[in-house]
């Protein structure tokens, strides 16, 4: 109850921008993020730690890369495709990444449609989102089965350095699982706009509060950061 | 609980804090910004791939990578994660902290070092 004083306070105070602002809104002895709900500041915390575990990923095989008097596996090589007799390098990790670009590109327009209560938009693009996600998984799911039949294993591979094989099925498993669970999220939250909980204030199964249109951007939020630690694995593993 | 922080999203005030609150009041950015974005990512990422494509080696390889990355994460948090348009307060909470990584990348390439050599110099075979 104590909240809802602060709040109301809150909504006359008059935000100030810039520097000022930060140390305004931290100084203030009341909530921090001032305009931004929990359930969307919960979101960028836990993604902020998701992050780290990334981080720590990527930093991990850095470290095995350097170190490793092995010659590195040449990933141009590794994952190229022969279409039509011809090898093209890294083909496949080229599609995906442009997939899940477009699945990003999908969820935004999704959480725009839903604050513009346009039900039938906003559930058909987030379910598009989960098709296109869907579609990533499966292509990564060939992708692991193409370099297994290879022989490439977690403790040792057909073209050096051992560690190649534990980085790449860490690293990218715990990608896919992401991506996995984003699209699961996707469903369920698209079922409940179809349906228009959001407009009738009906209340959640599991928490028994009423939603609102929010949760489209709060879902977003996680799947444009899987899109973003995409970025981030393309670069370092698959370029570098 | 909910409905006031429902409400907090949402405040009825003046115009004092009207970007924010014009925000917080409906996103209602034009889906024509959303599709800009979207090309420029496709831009870029051909660009990323272009990269490996005409086999660029060295620095001039890695430069370009970690451009056509910084870029890419840039307008994904800016723009579709609508980073942009959320105060300071939140976006240096959020943004700042992973800076840190790269303090722990310093010291795993400084450890990295040392190990190659130490295999280099006791392991001749290289293990």
């Amino acid at each position: 109850m104590a909240e809802t004083v602060l709040t109301n306070v809150e909504k006359r105070r008059i935000l100030t921008a810039g520097w000022r602002g930060i140390a305004a809104d931290w100084s203030s002895d009341q909530r921090a993020f001032k305009n931004v709900s929990w359930g969307k500041a919960m979101m960028w915390i836990f993604l902020l730690s998701d992050t780290f575990i990334f981080g720590c990923f990527l930093l991990s095989y850095m470290t095995a890369r350097m170190s490793t008097t092995v010659p590195w596996p040449n990933p141009s090589e590794v994952f190229a495709l022969t279409i039509a007799g011809r090898q093209i390098p890294l083909i496949l990790i080229a599609i995906m990444t442009f997939v899940l670009i477009s699945s990003s590109g999908t969820m935004a327009m999704a959480v725009n449609f839903g604050y513009r209560h346009d039900r039938r938009k906003t559930a058909i693009l987030m379910l598009v989102t989960a098709a296109f996600g869907a579609t990533f998984v499966g292509m990564q799911a060939f992708e692991w089965t193409k370099l297994i039949m290879e022989g490439v294993r977690p403790w040792g591979n057909p073209w050096g350095a051992a560690q190649f094989g534990s980085c790449f099925f860490m690293i990218t498993g715990f990608h896919g699982t992401h991506v996995t669970i984003g699209v699961i999220f996707l469903i369920i939250i698209a079922r409940k706009v179809w349906r228009g909980d959001f407009e009738i204030e009906r209340r959640g199964f599991f928490t028994s509060r009423k939603g609102n249109y929010e949760i489209v951007e709060i879902t977003g939020l996680y799947w444009h950061f899987v899109d973003l630690v995409w970025v981030f694995i393309f670069a370092f593993f698959y370029l570098w | 609980m909910a409905e006031v922080s429902l409400d907090a999203a949402h405040p009825a005030a003046p115009a004092a804090h009207a970007p924010a609150a014009l925000h917080a009041e409906g996103h209602q950015h034009p889906i024509k910004l959303y599709l800009v974005v979207w090309g420029w990512l496709f831009v870029l990422s051909t660009c990323s791939y272009l990269v490996d494509y005409f086999n660029l080696q060295g620095h001039l390889r890695w430069s370009l990578i970690v451009l056509f990355m910084v870029l890419k994460a840039g307008l994904i948090v800016a723009f579709f994660m609508h980073m942009a348009w959320e105060r300071l307060a939140l976006a240096y909470a959020i943004l700042l902290p992973p800076l840190l990584l790269l303090v722990f990348v310093g010291i795993m390439v400084f450890e990295s070092d040392y190990t190659l050599l130490s295999r280099i110099m006791f392991f001749k075979a290289g293990v």
